[in-house]
C-alpha cells in the first residue's frame, strides 16, 4: 500500500512531539483509540502553545468535524442495521474515504472498511517509533521538529482550498477526503469561500493571540465557518455532481 | 489524569462525528446550511492552528526560524512535494536556521 509510509511517517512524527509532552504510554494510547492525526496534533498544538486540555479537546474535535459531512456521504452506500452501519462508520479515515469513492457520490464500502487496519497499524506504530526516538533526541523544538504541526496542517489545508491545482497533479492524497467530504452537495462550480474562510479565522487567530489565552483564538476562529449559512452564489446543487 | 480525559474525550468524539451520518442515515442528509457550515468548519480551524504554530510564541507574534521552515514547507507542498517530503524539509531548514541563530 502506497498509503502505509505516509501514514507511518505522520505517525510517528506525532509520537516524536507528543512524548516529551504526554508521556510515552498516553502518546500511543491516544494514537490507539482516538486514531486521527488531525484531532491529535490540533490537541497537542494547543497544549504546547500553552492552552488547558479544555481548549485541547475542543480544537482537536472542531479539526475533525469534517467526518460527519463524510459520514452522511458514505450512508446511502451502506446496507444493514443500526449496529453494522455503526461499526463501519467507526472504520472510516481520510484515505478510506478517497479509496472507498466511485464516483457520483457512491461508495464501495468493503473497500472503506478494509482499508483500515492497514491504516490503524501503521499509524499506532508509526507513534511507538516516534515516543522510541523521541526518548533519544530530547527537546523536538532543537531539531525543527515544531513545524511539523503546521506543515502537516497545511498539507490538509491547500488541497481544500485549491482543488484544482492539486487535482491537476497526482491524486493518491488523502487529503482530497476533505474536498470530497466537504464539498459534497453543493456545486460543481468553482467555491471560494474555503478560502475566505480560511483567511477570515487567520486573521481573526492574528488579532486575537496577543489578548486571548493560549487556545482561544482558534476556537474563535472557527466562527468563520458560518459564513456557510449563506447560500453559495454559484448556483443550485447538483446531486453526485461534485466528483474526485 | 488531564490527559486520560482528553484522550477520552477525542476518542468519543471523533468516533461519534465519523457514526452520526452512517446511523442516522439512509440517504437523509441534515440541513443544507448546517452541512455548509460543518464543511466549512474543518478549513477554519486548520487555518488557525496553521496560523498558531508558525506565528505565535504563547501569546506574542513572531516570526522565526520556524516561520521560515512553514515558509519552505508550504512552497513544497504547493509544488506537489509529498507531504512527510515537506514536513522533513521544513523541519531541516527550521533546525539550520536554530543551529546557526
Amino acid at each position: 500500500m502506497p498509503l502505509a509510509l505516509p501514514i507511518a511517517a505522520v505517525g510517528m512524527s506525532f509520537g516524536l512531539l507528543a512524548g516529551p509532552l504526554l508521556g510515552a504510554i498516553p502518546s500511543i494510547l491516544m494514537s490507539a483509540v482516538v486514531w486521527s492525526g488531525t484531532a491529535q496534533f490540533g490537541a497537542l498544538s494547543i497544549l504546547a502553545s500553552g492552552g488547558g486540555t479544555a481548549l485541547a479537546a475542543s480544537a482537536g474535535l472542531l479539526a475533525n468535524t469534517r467526518f460527519l459531512p463524510m459520514g452522511f456521504a458514505l450512508a446511502p452506500s451502506m446496507t444493514g442495521g443500526p449496529l453494522r452501519r455503526l461499526l463501519k462508520g467507526a472504520l472510516l479515515a481520510d484515505a478510506s474515504f478517497v479509496i472507498g469513492h466511485r464516483g457520483g457520490g457512491r461508495f464501495d464500502i468493503s473497500a472503506v472498511a478494509w482499508a483500515a487496519p492497514v491504516q490503524y497499524v501503521t499509524w499506532v506504530g508509526g507513534t511507538v517509533v516516534g515516543v522510541a526516538g523521541a526518548t533519544v533526541i530530547g527537546d523536538p523544538a532543537r531539531w525543527g521538529l515544531d513545524v511539523l504541526f503546521p506543515v502537516f496542517y497545511l498539507s490538509l489545508l491547500i488541497p481544500d482550498l485549491f482543488p484544482e491545482h492539486i487535482q491537476a497533479g497526482e491524486r493518491r492524497t488523502r487529503r482530497q477526503a476533505d474536498r470530497a467530504g466537504g464539498g459534497r452537495g453543493s456545486t460543481a462550480s468553482r467555491d471560494l469561500r474555503p478560502i475566505l474562510v480560511a483567511i477570515l479565522a487567520a486573521a481573526i487567530t492574528l488579532a486575537l493571540t496577543p489578548i486571548a489565552p493560549p487556545g482561544v483564538p482558534v476556537l474563535v476562529a472557527a466562527a468563520a465557518a458560518l459564513i456557510g449559512l449563506r447560500a453559495p452564489r454559484t448556483s443550485v446543487a447538483q446531486p453526485g455532481g461534485d466528483v474526485a | 489524569m488531564r490527559t486520560w480525559l482528553l484522550i477520552a474525550v477525542l476518542a468519543i468524539g471523533t468516533v461519534l462525528m465519523k457514526t452520526i451520518g452512517p446511523v442516522l442515515a439512509g440517504g437523509r442528509q441534515p440541513p443544507a446550511p448546517l452541512t455548509r457550515v460543518i464543511a466549512l468548519v474543518a478549513p477554519a480551524v486548520i487555518s488557525a492552528l496553521i496560523v498558531t504554530g508558525t506565528f505565535t510564541q504563547g501569546q506574542q507574534l513572531i516570526i522565526d526560524a520556524r516561520t521560515a521552515g512553514v515558509g519552505v514547507g508550504a512552497v513544497a507542498l504547493w509544488f506537489r512535494v509529498p507531504a512527510v517530503l515537506a514536513m522533513l524539509l521544513a523541519a531541516i531548514v527550521c533546525a539550520v536556521l536554530r543551529f546557526a541563530a
